[in-house]
């Protein structure tokens, strides 16, 4: 099976919906990048860098460990900020 | 699909297939020439230079018929696009390193010219190759 290149997991497809259906075009606008970029952080496919993981939590006006979570090394299953 | 990552379907399929014109062209004549006869530099130069025409046109055409969101490229495409050059450069110098030993040995200066030429030809691929993997399956860290 592939792995994903990060294990980097992410709540902005739920957050959009929660914020009116924000689209995925229209949180690009907001952070300064591309749909296609938008749509591999929502998949999994690219880390964003520090700066742009707080500027998606600012859109969504939440604190940064609700929108990105990280595995527990230990506990795999249970998700950490 | 981004803009950048079009371009960089484009680049791909410009680059493979100018030299793929060039060594028809070439191998035609080395069939019938010894090598050190063979006239490549105008095949090199004219192939060369139509890639870079058909990747203008290419793109012009792929944005006409499929057109893009925004033709901005953002971080991504700028981490992707270094992450290709950097795993490509190899061939680059490989290619400058083989040129310089067939120098020192006296090759004749057809093998040279094409062998350096091989090396950027092979750094465009590649370079597409692994960019186009890193749009489709993301960046590995």
């Amino acid at each position: 099976m592939k792995s994903k290149p990060t294990r980097v997991t992410n709540s902005i497809r739920a957050l959009r919906f929660a914020r009116g259906e924000m689209t995925q075009a229209q949180l690009a606008d907001r952070i300064g990048v591309t749909r296609q970029t938008i749509i591999a952080i929502e998949q999994g496919r690219y880390s964003p860098s520090l700066e742009m993981a707080f500027q998606i939590a600012r859109v969504f006006q939440v604190p940064l460990d609700a929108v990105f979570q990280y595995p527990d090394q230990a506990n795999p299953d249970k998700a950490t900020s | 699909m981004s803009y950048e990552e079009k371009g960089v379907w484009v680049y791909l399929v410009t680059s493979a297939g100018g030299y793929a014109v060039y060594l028809a062209i070439i191998a035609g004549r080395l069939a019938s020439t010894p090598a050190a006869a063979v006239s490549y530099a105008p095949v090199l130069l004219w192939t060369a230079g139509a890639s870079i025409i058909a990747s203008v046109i290419g793109r012009t055409l792929v944005e006409t018929a499929r057109p893009s969101d925004s033709r901005r490229g953002d971080v991504r495409d700028r981490e992707i696009s270094r992450s290709g050059e950097f795993a490509s450069r190899w061939f680059v110098i490989a290619g400058a390193a083989a040129g310089l030993a067939m120098a020192m040995a006296r090759w004749d200066y057809f093998w040279i010219g094409n062998v350096i030429y091989l090396g950027f030809v092979l750094w465009a691929v590649a370079g597409s190759v692994v960019k186009l993997i890193a749009y489709r399956r993301g960046l590995q860290p």
